[in-house]
C-alpha cells in the first residue's frame, strides 16, 4: 500500500511542478517564434506546378491562404508605405494556379502589378499574363476583360487592344453597357484623358477592394491635377503673350489679372510654377511623388 | 528459519460482469508455506487459482488483499528475483531472438560478465537439449523446444528458488522425463521449487509436499501419501487360473479379467480366506498388493464437491 | 540504469529485425524521384522544394514510426505476455518502460539522421554546392526528431490503459490537436464567457503544443534559427516527455498484466 501512496504523491508533485514548466517554456518558444516569423516572406514556395503537386487536393484552400495572405500584406495600410512588390507576382501566379477560379487576385493584381512605382509593381507585362488566365479559367467573367483593356489603354498605351477586349467583354452576359461605349471611345479617340477619368471612375463605384478604390481615387485626383495644370499652363501662355516672360509664380498671374485666387490641387494644395515656368503640383502635396500617365509631354 | 515462499490471506479478486460491479473470486484467503529446499507441487484443475497464486507472487498481478514474501521480502520488492527462476505456463519469447539470443539477453539482467554469459548460455542450452538449436530464430521453436527455453531461462543464473508454471506442458515423454531429472538435479543441489501441474503422477514422483488448490481454496497441504490418507482400500490379487470344475468356476465369477490372468479385490480382512480359495482351485498367484486411494481419487471427489458447490453458487447469484 | 540500457538495446534490435528501418529505402526512393522533378524547376527554388518535401517525408514517415512502433512497444508485449519472463528479472517496471522508450527514440534517431544524409545528398546531387543556409536543415530535422520523442511517449502512455487501436487514434488525435493549439489562444466565440476563454487560454498551454517543432519556412529559406529557440523547444519536450512517462509508468506499475 505504501508503494502506491508514494507514487500519488510523485504525481501530485510532478504533474503541477512539470506543467508549471512546460507553461513557462512554452512562453518563450511563443516570443522567439514571433521573432522568427517577422520578417518572413510570404511565399513559401515559388514555383506553381511544385505547390500543386504538394498540396493536391488541398489546391483550393491553400489558394485561399495564398490570397488572404496576399491582401493581409498588401491591403490598404501598406498603400504608400514601402511595399515588397517583389513578393507579389509569385504570390499570385501560385494562387491563381492552385485555384483558376480566385477572381480577387486577377482583379488585385491587375491593378497592383501593372501600376508603376511606388504604387504597383510595374510591371503591366505580367499583368497581362495573368488576366489571360484569369480569362481562359472564367470565360464568362466580363470584369476580367475590363482589366486587361485598363492595363492595355492606361500603362501600355495599346487603344487597338484596350477596345477590342473591351468590345469582346461587352458581349459577355451581364456586362455593363458602357464596355460597348468605352470600347468604342478608345478605339476612336484613342488616348485621352477623358476616358482615363471614365475608367477609373468606373472602378471606384464598383470595386469592392479598398485598396483598388483607393487606387482609383488617387488616379482620378492625377487627372484632375493634370487637367488644371494644362489650364493654368495655358493660362501662363497668355502671360508670356502679355510680358514677354514666362510667370514665376501664381501670385504673379494672379496679378496679372489671368488667375483668380489660389487654385488648390485635389488634396487641398496650391498649384506652383517651376522653374522652366512650367504650373506643376506643389512638392507639399502626396500627389507629387506619384507618376500620373497621362501627364502629357511638355 | 524463514520459509522460502510464504503467503497470508493472499486474495485475488477481478471485477466482473456488466459495468464490472460484480466480483469474481479466483484466489481467497490462501495462507500456506514453501520451505526451504522442498519441492512443493501446486495441484489442482484449471482454473484453480494455481496460475493465479504463482503470478501474485511473481508480481505479474496484485493482490486484492493479503500479502506474500519470497526469500523473507515481500513480493513487490523486485530486487529479490535476483535469486528466483520463474518459468511461465506457456511461455513465449521475443519469436525474432535466437534461443542463444534469449537466454543472453535474460541473463544480462543478472549482472553477468559477457564471458560468463556466453559460457552459461552453452551450459544452458545443453542442459536442456537445445544445444543445436541455439542459433535458430525462436519463431522457428515448437512448442516443446520453447518450454525447453522456458526452463532454461529460469535457471540460468542459478537461482536459490524456482516457480515453474506447469514445467511439463507441451512435451512428449522423454521431454518429460528429462524435465523431472532436472528438477531432481536441482533439489539435490539445495533448489527450492514450486511448481503447479495437473498431472498428478509427477506430483507424486517429484514433491515432498503438494498443496491441492480447488475454486480458489487450498483444499490440503502435505506429503503425498499423507494427503490421501493411509486407509487402505483392500488387497488386489492377480492369478493365473487353467481348466475347469465347479470351484474353478466358483472363482472365475468372482474374479475380472485381466489381460490373460485373472484379478479380484477383498477386503483386508478377507484376504487370506481368498487365497485358500485360490489355493484349492489350482490358481497360480501372481502378484498380492494393496490398494491405496490415489491423489486421482481424491482430485476427482474434490472438483465432484466443487462442481456441485459451483452450481449452487451460481443459481443464488453471489 | 544500465538495466534500462539493456531493455533499449534489445528494443532497438527488434526494430531493426523487424525491419521497421526499411522505411528508408521508401525515403530514398521519394529523394531521387524529388531531384529529378526539381532539375526539370527553376533555378534558385530547389533549395526551396527539397527541403520543404525532405523536412515534410522525414517528419510524415518518423510520425508513422512513432505512432505505431510506440503504440506496440507494451501492447504487444502484453498481448504476446513476453513481458513475463522479462519482469521475473530484477527489473522494476518503470525501469522496463523507460528502457522500452530509449530503444525506440535511439531507433528513431538512427532512421532520421540516415533521412537527414539523404536529404543533404540529394541536395548536394542537385546543387553542386552547399551553402551555409542550408545547416538550418538540420536543425529543422533536429526539432522533427523531439516531436517524435514526444509523441512515442505519448504513445507508450495511452497504451498502458487503453486499447491499441484506441492508443493510435488518441495519440494521432492528440498530434494534429497539438498542431493548432495556439489557435485556441485567441479562440473567439460569440457569447464566451470570460472564465471559458480563460480556460481554453490555459488548455493551449497544457496540451503539448506541435506547432513550436515547425520550422519548416526558416529551413527552406536557410534563415537561421536562434539559439535560444533550439535550448526551449529541448527542454519543452524533455519536460514534457518526463510527465507523460511518469503518468505512463505510475499506470504501468498497478496494472495486472494478462
Amino acid at each position: 500500500m505504501t508503494v502506491r501512496k508514494s507514487t500519488a504523491w510523485l504525481l501530485l508533485l510532478v504533474l503541477p511542478a512539470g506543467f508549471a514548466g512546460i507553461w513557462r517554456l512554452q512562453r518563450k518558444v511563443n516570443v522567439e517564434r514571433d521573432a522568427m516569423y517577422q520578417e518572413q516572406d510570404e511565399v513559401l514556395v515559388r514555383s506553381p506546378k511544385l505547390m500543386k503537386l504538394v498540396t493536391l487536393e488541398y489546391a483550393t484552400l491553400a489558394a485561399d491562404i495564398y490570397w488572404t495572405r496576399a491582401v493581409q500584406y498588401y491591403g490598404n495600410k501598406h498603400l504608400g508605405e514601402e511595399m515588397n512588390l517583389e513578393s507579389l507576382w509569385p504570390l499570385l501566379d501560385v494562387a491563381t494556379t492552385l485555384d483558376p477560379n480566385l477572381l480577387p487576385a486577377y482583379r488585385f493584381g491587375a491593378t497592383f502589378l501593372s501600376q508603376p512605382q511606388p504604387r504597383g509593381a510595374g510591371r503591366p507585362d505580367l499583368a497581362v499574363q495573368l488576366l489571360e488566365r484569369g480569362l481562359n479559367a472564367n470565360p464568362t467573367y466580363w470584369r476580367l476583360n475590363q482589366d486587361l483593356g485598363n492595363v492595355y489603354y492606361l500603362e501600355l498605351k495599346d487603344y487597338g487592344k484596350a477596345g477590342q477586349t473591351y468590345l469582346e467583354g461587352s458581349k459577355k452576359p451581364g456586362a455593363a453597357p458602357w464596355m460597348k461605349v468605352m470600347a468604342a471611345r478608345f478605339l476612336e479617340k484613342g488616348d485621352s484623358r477623358e476616358t482615363a477619368t471614365m475608367l477609373w471612375s468606373e472602378l471606384l463605384d464598383s470595386s469592392t477592394d479598398d485598396a483598388i478604390k483607393e487606387t482609383a481615387r488617387i488616379n482620378l485626383e492625377l487627372l484632375r491635377a493634370d487637367e488644371d495644370v494644362d489650364q493654368i499652363n495655358a493660362l501662363a501662355q497668355r502671360f508670356i503673350a502679355k510680358t514677354g516672360r514666362p510667370p514665376t509664380s501664381i501670385g504673379e498671374m494672379a496679378q496679372a489679372g489671368l488667375i483668380g485666387g489660389e487654385p488648390l490641387d485635389p488634396t487641398g494644395h496650391p498649384y506652383v510654377i517651376g522653374l522652366d515656368g512650367k504650373a506643376r503640383v506643389s512638392s507639399k502635396s502626396p500627389l507629387f511623388k506619384e507618376k500620373s500617365v497621362y501627364r502629357r509631354p511638355l | 528459519m524463514t520459509a522460502a515462499i510464504e503467503t497470508q490471506n493472499l486474495t485475488k479478486q477481478y471485477p466482473h460482469g456488466f459495468l464490472h460491479l460484480k466480483r469474481k473470486t479466483s484466489l481467497e484467503n490462501l495462507t500456506m508455506q514453501v520451505e526451504d529446499g522442498e519441492v512443493f507441487g501446486f495441484l489442482g484443475p484449471n482454473g484453480a487459482g494455481k496460475s493465479t497464486t504463482i503470478k501474485l507472487l511473481m508480481g505479474i498481478i496484485f493482490p486484492t488483499a493479503g500479502s506474500a514474501q519470497i526469500l523473507g521480502k515481500p513480493v513487490s520488492d523486485v530486487s529479490m528475483h535476483q535469486d528466483i527462476g520463474y518459468l511461465p505456463e506457456q511461455p513465449y519469447f521475443y519469436d525474432y531472438l535466437t534461443a542463444a539470443e534469449v537466454l543472453d539477453y535474460f541473463a544480462r539482467f543478472h549482472g553477468f560478465r559477457a564471458a560468463e554469459r556466453k559460457e552459461r548460455v552453452q551450459k544452458m542450452l545443453r542442459k536442456v537439449g537445445l544445444e543445436t538449436a541455439g542459433k535458430i530464430q525462436l519463431r522457428k521453436f515448437s512448442k516443446g523446444m520453447l518450454q525447453r527455453v522456458g526452463l532454461a531461462q529460469a535457471i540460468v543464473h542459478d537461482p536459490k528458488l524456482l516457480i515453474l508454471d506447469e514445467p511439463m506442458s507441451g512435451l512428449d515423454p522423454v521431454g518429460r522425463r528429462e524435465v523431472r531429472d532436472i528438477i531432481l538435479e536441482l533439489k539435490n543441489a539445495g533448489k527450492t521449487i514450486l511448481f503447479s501441474t495437473h498431472i498428478l503422477s509427477d506430483a507424486e514422483t517429484l514433491c515432498d509436499r503438494v498443496g491441492v488448490i480447488a475454486g480458489g481454496q487450498l483444499r490440503g497441504v502435505g506429503a503425498p501419501g499423507s494427503i490421501v490418507g493411509v486407509k487402505s482400500l483392500g488387497m488386489e490379487i492377480i492369478f493365473e487360473l487353467t481348466g475347469s470344475g465347479a470351484q474353478i468356476e466358483k472363482v472365475r465369477a468372482k474374479a475380472t479379467k485381466f489381460g490373460a490372468n485373472y484379478r479380484m479385490s477383498v477386503s483386508e480382512a478377507e484376504l487370506y480366506a481368498a487365497l485358500e480359495e485360490l489355493r484349492g482351485a489350482s490358481a497360480t498367484i501372481i502378484s498380492v498388493t494393496q490398494i491405496k486411494p490415489t491423489l486421482e481419487d481424491f482430485f476427482m471427489e474434490l472438483v465432484g464437491k466443487d462442481r456441485a458447490q459451483a452450481a449452487a453458487v451460481e443459481v443464488s447469484g453471489q | 540504469m544500465s538495466r534500462v540500457l539493456i531493455v533499449a538495446r534489445n528494443t532497438f534490435r527488434e526494430a531493426v529485425r523487424d525491419r521497421v528501418l526499411y522505411n528508408l529505402v521508401f525515403f530514398a526512393l521519394l529523394m531521387i524521384a524529388s531531384a529529378v522533378i526539381v532539375g526539370q524547376v527553376s533555378m534558385d527554388i530547389e533549395t526551396i522544394v527539397m527541403v520543404s518535401l525532405g523536412l515534410s517525408a522525414i517528419s510524415l514517415i518518423g510520425l508513422l514510426i512513432a505512432v505505431f512502433t510506440g503504440v506496440g512497444l507494451v501492447s504487444k508485449e502484453i498481448d504476446k505476455r513476453t513481458l513475463h519472463a522479462v519482469l521475473a528479472r530484477p527489473l522494476r517496471r518503470w525501469e522496463f518502460l523507460l528502457g522500452k522508450f530509449t530503444g525506440l527514440v535511439l531507433t528513431l534517431t538512427v532512421n532520421t539522421a540516415a533521412m537527414a544524409a539523404g536529404l543533404f545528398l540529394a541536395m548536394w546531387s542537385v546543387k553542386h554546392s552547399l551553402v551555409r543556409g542550408d545547416a538550418v536543415a538540420l536543425v529543422a530535422v533536429y526539432f522533427i526528431l523531439l516531436k517524435l520523442m514526444l509523441v512515442v511517449a505519448l504513445a507508450m502512455m495511452f497504451s498502458c490503459f487503453t486499447s491499441p487501436l484506441l492508443a493510435i487514434l488518441f495519440t494521432g488525435g492528440l498530434y494534429v490537436a497539438g498542431l493548432f493549439v495556439a489557435q485556441l489562444r485567441s479562440l473567439q466565440l460569440t457569447q464566451m464567457s470570460a472564465h471559458t476563454q480563460k480556460f481554453f487560454s490555459i488548455l493551449s498551454y497544457l496540451l503539448p503544443n506541435f506547432e513550436n517543432y515547425d520550422v519548416m519556412g526558416a529551413a527552406a529559406h536557410g534563415r537561421a534559427i536562434s539559439r535560444s529557440l533550439v535550448l526551449h523547444n529541448t527542454l519543452y519536450t524533455a519536460l514534457y516527455c518526463a510527465i507523460v512517462l511518469s503518468v505512463a509508468a505510475v499506470i504501468f506499475s498497478r496494472k495486472d498484466l494478462k
